[in-house]
């Protein structure tokens, strides 16, 4: 009797590929970020030394998420262009303020989003996953996804997005846990 | 305490150019300003956030000076802006805070350990290099000066008498005279800043 087939799955069960931290700054430099407004998460570690050697960048660090909206208001208002870069726990904790900074006061800032629970064959074990689209949907907020070095000119879809609608942005930093295994 | 009116119009001598962020305040301070487009009364977006958006400002225009009169209700929701502050230091980040001891806009109901509760303690713990603390408004008026000599960020806890609300929201009248899109439009052409 022959050997049945292992059927292979057309996508792979995990991530191989991975994103360039280089080519996530340029995108945001290319795009005239001037301050990243952020909180360290697993997802979107490996960008941190990087930002902190260039001197066109201030990071500006928050201790919850929530502050992370209305500072980024303030920036823009004043004439800066902030990035904001959170996980998707996070970015759940600070509705709020989404809604009364970003949203009220239409501040057009992109949000790189650590995809915390993020899998590639699409069943996660993470709530923080789960609810992380329909968070957004609920507040009508675009998103682009970001998996690898090859979908990196997504970054500058959404930037260019925010300043059209003058709306905030996300970008889903789909990465699965490496963090500092880079 | 005193009378967050009284406060302001000692504070509207010493103004100059700064960009106000009146936060609370805003009902007074739009009477009292003779500045208006250097005002910046976006009433309450969410609440926690007024000193977040000012340090924002702040970090934003380095060459102006920025005022905040933040509430102890505003912060106690988001104390964590006060290391964030300390670190970067914006030298031109003035922090007023009115510690009125309760959220007067939903009936007066006591913050948590209102009436024990040390501002500038939290403030110079948090590492802002300056932080004072009044109750008595002629020390408030004498201080007022020096205090804005000093390079920021500094921070000022002002003990002000409750204003309490309680009338349903949709029946109480409204003190601002220009909207929130129009308050952010001319602060934006007054430093000439597109969008």
């Amino acid at each position: 009797m022959p050997e049945t087939p292992v059927t292979q799955s057309p996508v792979p069960q995990t991530q191989d590929a991975q994103l360039s931290p280089q080519l996530v700054l340029d995108e945001m430099k290319k795009n005239g970020v001037t301050h990243v407004v952020w909180l360290p998460d697993s997802e979107t570690n490996f960008l941190y030394q990087l930002m902190q050697a260039d001197p066109s960048l201030q990071l500006v660090p928050v201790s919850r998420e929530g502050l992370a909206f209305s500072i980024a208001a303030g920036l823009a208002t004043g004439g800066q262009t902030p990035a904001i870069l959170i996980q998707n726990t996070g970015l759940m904790e600070s509705g709020d303020s989404l809604r009364g900074w970003a949203l009220g006061l239409q501040i057009p800032v992109v949000m790189m989003v650590g995809y915390r629970g993020w899998t590639r064959h699409g069943v996660n074990t993470d709530t923080a996953a789960t609810y992380t689209e329909r968070f957004l949907n609920a507040f009508g907020i675009t998103y682009y996804l970001v998996e690898t070095s090859a979908d990196a000119p997504r970054i500058s879809i959404a930037f260019e997005e925010a300043r059209r609608t003058q709306r905030p942005v996300a970008v889903l930093m789909a990465d699965e846990y490496h963090g500092f295994n880079r | 305490m005193f009378q967050t009116a009284d406060m302001l119009r000692i504070f509207h001598a010493y103004r100059g150019d700064a960009i106000v962020v009146p936060g609370r305040g805003g009902r007074h301070w739009a009477q009292i300003s003779t500045r208006p487009t250097r005002d910046v009364p976006v009433g309450d977006p969410a609440m926690g956030g007024h000193a977040g958006f000012a340090l924002g400002l702040a970090l934003a225009r380095p060459a102006d000076r920025v005022v905040l009169f933040d509430s102890e209700g505003d912060l106690l929701m988001s104390l964590g802006i006060l290391p964030t502050v300390a670190e970067l230091a914006p030298a031109n980040f003035y922090h007023f805070m009115l510690d009125n001891e309760c959220y007067a806009t939903t009936g007066g109901q006591p913050v948590p350990n209102a009436k024990n509760v040390a501002y500038d303690v939290i403030a110079r713990g948090a590492g802002y290099p300056r932080a004072f603390a009044f109750d008595k408004l002629e020390d408030f008026e004498a201080s007022l000066p020096s205090i804005l000599a000093q390079r920021g960020p500094l921070f000022a806890a002002l003990k002000v008498v409750p204003e309490v609300e309680n009338v349903p929201i949709g029946q109480r009248v409204r003190w601002q005279t220009r909207t929130r899109d129009r308050v952010l439009a001319d602060l934006r052409a007054e430093l000439g800043v597109a969008r």
